[in-house]
């Protein structure tokens, strides 16, 4: 498998797949899928972390993503129970509803 | 065994003012009476006592010394509550005592009408408290005690009577001006401490010679900031101006405080620390000079008065200004000498004023006086006898004897010369003057005011007491070429130095007979000017230059009016100005920027969660951004 | 090799693009799913087995399964998508489409000037992960233990339906 991928390639993944998760929580108003844009940014965060794991040729970088992979698993069941929640008392997932601050 | 008695001597007046300022509401005006002058008359005897056992079997050291507890400690820096009895303190505290216990005996009938009368007597025991502290201290942290212990008594029975706003803006007037000297003696206190790590009196003198070279800058500073404090208590120029006004307070309150003990904290300060003084040739002018300048200054106001109680407090700071001439020549004996026997006879004459004045029905005004030799008789025999010895009558009174000291001094000490003999000599003469002048007003003419009541055997009985020591305490102490008795200067010497003389003088005789000339020469004018011809006088008064010269010095020489100038007008106007407080401007500039910064924050806590998002992505290009630039 | 790696990372950011793009919930939630998968064969090529299979079993197996379940719950379908079509304006992509290059652009700066050069990546099998994740890491083995199990309580209480309201002033939209 001693394949010549440029380490640097695999990076400008990642930060490509950070950028679009970032661009989709910014612009849904859907709760859900600004949960799942933040899957996608969290699995860019763990790509970068075992392309670096694979350079250096330290196990480091899977130790993080599945670490990584743990704080998803919760975040996305409290996130999905919230949206339950929210859905039941606003009959709405509108994100722009819920700004009760008027700052 | 008398050492061990020492703390009583404080003792008692402070168990009177704690008994008298808990429970004074409850107290009948006899036991108030009784705690009263009974702790300071038990203080006097127990002074008697003590001192009876010093001058009897001096101990080895001169000196009885009693630690009662340490009052603190830090690091290295121990005072201790020690009580210190040497000849010097030991004057002090007969004064003292002795003087107060008469004079609370005699304010037992003076204020006997005084709704207030625990409160009086709390303050006047405190009082006492306070000045045997001073006295007897042993290290100039438990004498700044005394010494602000008693400032606050002095502020305290100034405005005794406060229904009267101007009583409470002379206590106030006292109060602070005597804090400016407070203040440059704390600071002589810190340099002492900072250079010898102590402010034990004992330590300090034995170190002093030897540690300090004489003449150098920092024992001519130490020397002036110490006498800067004595300059206020003791109203010397240019610290002079409460004085006068301190009369407000009752009579009593002034023979106490502002003629017998309190106004010569001063004297004793700088007796006691003489060791620094003597190495510093300047300072010890500063002292001469300003006593010499003091002396004339309030002996030409005291000339123009007419409230009696004001030419006596003129002739006060006069009669200081001698004793802070003396201490300058360095004649330290004639000095604490003149300092006893001006208690005595100045604590007799505010009595015997303080019971002319009751008499008349608080006039206070001397010509609206008069005729009163035959119609109080007593006082007036007192009374004559107080002026005889404060115009320095020769022969008969004491205070003949002392001043006279002074003017020997002033010619024949090293550091005597022609001026100071001169300024002195005149000062005896403007003395004679004005005390025959008082005399003449109050006692003889016409009377103008009825006498409304008489004193009482209380107040009549210290009044003769202190005459006879008026008259004959000056016996103690007689000139060399007239009896050569030195009892007192022989007890002084053991804390004092001798005064040095210039070499070869002679002729002591004749400046003796040239003071006593002066001195009849001053009775004999204010005969003239105030008994023979008063229309000579009234004449004189109207002549143009005569007359602002009059007003000028009846106004004290201005000092208050240009101190209301140069002083207390740009402080009112600053105060006025920073009412609200500049400084407070900028925190409060602080807080409102806070406050603004908060409203303009808040507003991104809008809720939205886009707008959150935005945010950690603009942070996120800002860290980056960094990096890239870097 | 190399070519297996640009054909999955195309499709992964093709995916990934659409993920973003779609309308409908269950769309894009299949295009995260392709994603996943893409982007666990982009960790098999870069050595890293173990994770790769991690990512299928769990991210694209349970993780994905739990937001099928919160869209059925939700019975999100076609007035969904119609919602988002109207939210999903032109003018809306504007800001966060210039915040994201610029970040983007950054991001490549410093990854392309990085000093250390290109070195061939190397497999790391399952055996030195799991050394490693219990050994150096156990500490955060078990606060992720811990972090899940807060998961599951907090999802457990917070999903709870309650009659009460708690809001006193939302009682008359609620339905019974």
């Amino acid at each position: 498998m001693n394949t010549p991928i440029a380490i640097e390639i695999v990076m400008l993944l990642a930060g490509l797949l950070f950028v679009l998760g970032i661009v989709g929580v910014i612009i849904r108003k859907n709760i859900i899928f600004m949960l799942l844009s933040v899957e996608i940014m969290l699995n860019a965060a763990g790509l970068a972390f075992i392309a670096a794991g694979s350079r250096w040729a330290q196990p480091d970088g899977q130790v993080m993503f599945i670490f990584i992979l743990a704080m998803a698993a919760a975040e996305v069941s409290v996130g999905l129970a919230l949206i339950l929640r929210i859905y039941h008392q606003h009959r709405s997932l509108d994100i722009d509803k819920l700004k009760e601050m008027k700052g | 065994m008398m050492d061990h008695l020492l703390w009583l001597i404080p003792a008692f007046p402070l168990v009177g003012f704690i008994l008298l300022a808990l429970w004074g509401k409850h107290l009948s005006r006899f036991w108030t009476a009784i705690i009263g002058a009974g702790s300071v008359s038990l203080s006097a005897i127990l002074t008697l006592f003590i001192g009876l056992n010093f001058l009897s079997s001096t101990p080895a050291d001169g000196h009885y010394s009693q630690t009662l507890w340490t009052w603190f400690e830090v690091a290295t820096f121990i005072p201790k509550i020690t009580l210190y009895l040497d000849a010097l303190s030991l004057v002090f505290v007969f004064v003292i005592t002795f003087i107060g216990a008469l004079i609370h005996i005699y304010s037992v009938a003076f204020m006997a009408a005084d709704k207030d009368y625990a409160r009086f007597f709390a303050c006047m025991n405190l009082f006492v408290v306070s000045m045997l502290l001073l006295v007897l201290a042993d290290n100039l942290l438990l004498l700044y005690l005394g010494w602000e212990g008693v400032g606050l008594c002095s502020y305290l029975l100034i405005g005794f009577w406060y229904e009267n706003p101007s009583n409470g803006y002379a206590a106030r007037k006292a109060f602070i001006i005597t804090r400016i000297g407070d203040t440059a003696m704390a600071i002589g206190l810190f340099v002492l401490f900072y250079q010898f790590g102590t402010l034990s009196i004992p330590d300090i003198l034995a170190l002093t010679p030897t540690t300090w070279h004489e003449g150098a800058t920092i024992t001519t500073v130490t020397a002036l900031l110490l006498l800067a404090g004595g300059v206020g208590k003791s109203a010397q120029l240019p610290l002079q101006t409460w004085l006068p006004d301190a009369m407000a307070g009752p009579s009593p309150v002034s023979a106490l405080i502002h003629a017998a003990t309190m106004v010569t904290a001063g004297v004793y300060l700088v007796a006691r620390m003489h060791v620094i003084f003597q190495l510093s040739p300047i300072a010890q002018m500063v002292v001469a000079g300003i006593g010499a300048a003091t002396l004339l200054i309030a002996g030409f106001s005291a000339l123009t008065q007419y409230d009696i109680k004001r030419v006596l407090a003129y002739s006060t700071i006069s009669q200081i200004g001698y004793m802070f001439l003396a201490l300058g020549l360095g004649a330290w004996t004639a000095a604490i000498f003149h300092f006893m026997i001006h208690a005595f006879f100045k604590a007799l004459l505010f009595l015997a004023a303080g019971a002319v004045i009751e008499a008349l029905n608080h006039e206070h005004n001397m010509f609206r006086m008069g005729g009163l030799k035959s119609k109080l008789p007593v006082i007036f025999w007192t009374f004559l006898v107080g002026s005889a010895s404060l115009a320095a009558l020769p022969i008969i009174s004491a205070g003949f004897y002392s001043k006279d000291q002074i003017l020997w001094y002033a010619w024949a000490s090293e550091h005597g010369n022609t001026t100071l003999w001169l300024i002195a000599l005149f000062g005896a003469f403007l003395t004679a003057v004005y005390t025959t002048r008082m005399l003449l007003l109050t006692f003889w003419g016409d009377a103008k005011t009825a006498v409304s009541h008489y004193p009482s055997k209380l107040m009549t009985i210290p009044l003769a007491i202190l005459a006879f020591f008026s008259l004959f305490a000056g016996f103690i102490e007689l000139p060399h070429n007239f009896g050569h008795l030195t009892l007192f200067s022989d007890l002084l010497h053991q804390v004092l130095p001798e005064t040095i003389l210039k070499a070869g003088i002679h002729g002591e005789l004749l400046f003796q007979l040239l003071a006593m000339l002066v001195t009849f020469g001053g009775i004999y004018m204010a005969y003239i000017l105030w008994y023979r011809k008063p229309q000579l006088t009234e004449k004189l008064k109207q002549s143009a230059p005569l007359i602002h010269l009059y007003r000028f010095w009846f106004s004290g020489w201005g000092f208050d009016q240009v101190y209301q100038v140069l002083l207390v007008k740009p402080v009112v106007f600053i105060a006025s100005i920073n009412k609200n407080d500049v400084i407070d401007k900028f925190y409060q500039g602080i807080a409102i920027l806070m406050v603004r910064l908060n409203r303009a924050l808040s507003f991104t806590q809008s809720g939205s969660l886009r707008w959150y998002i935005i945010g950690l992505v603009v942070g996120a290009i800002l860290i980056l951004s960094i990096q890239v630039i870097l | 090799m190399d070519i297996f790696f640009y054909i999955t990372a195309f499709v992964t950011l093709f995916s990934t693009i659409m993920v973003i793009t779609r309308h409908n919930p269950v769309h894009a939630l299949l295009y995260l799913v392709i994603s996943l998968l893409s982007l666990s064969v982009i960790f098999f090529l870069l050595g890293a087995p173990f994770v790769a299979l991690l990512e299928i079993i769990i991210y694209a197996g349970a993780i994905m399964v739990l937001f099928i379940f919160v869209i059925m719950l939700l019975n999100l379908g076609k007035e969904t998508a119609a919602q988002e079509k109207a939210w999903l304006k032109p003018t809306v992509w504007i800001g966060p489409v210039i915040l994201s290059t610029i970040l983007l652009a950054e991001l490549f700066y410093l990854i392309i000037t990085a000093q250390p050069p290109s070195y061939n990546l190397q497999t790391v099998d399952s055996k030195a992960v799991a050394i490693s994740l219990f050994t150096p890491y156990l500490i955060g083995v078990e606060l992720a233990a811990m972090l899940l199990m807060a998961g599951v309580v907090g999802a457990a209480h917070i999903g709870q339906q309650k009659k009460t309201v708690l809001h006193r002033f939302l009682k008359e939209e609620e339905p019974q």
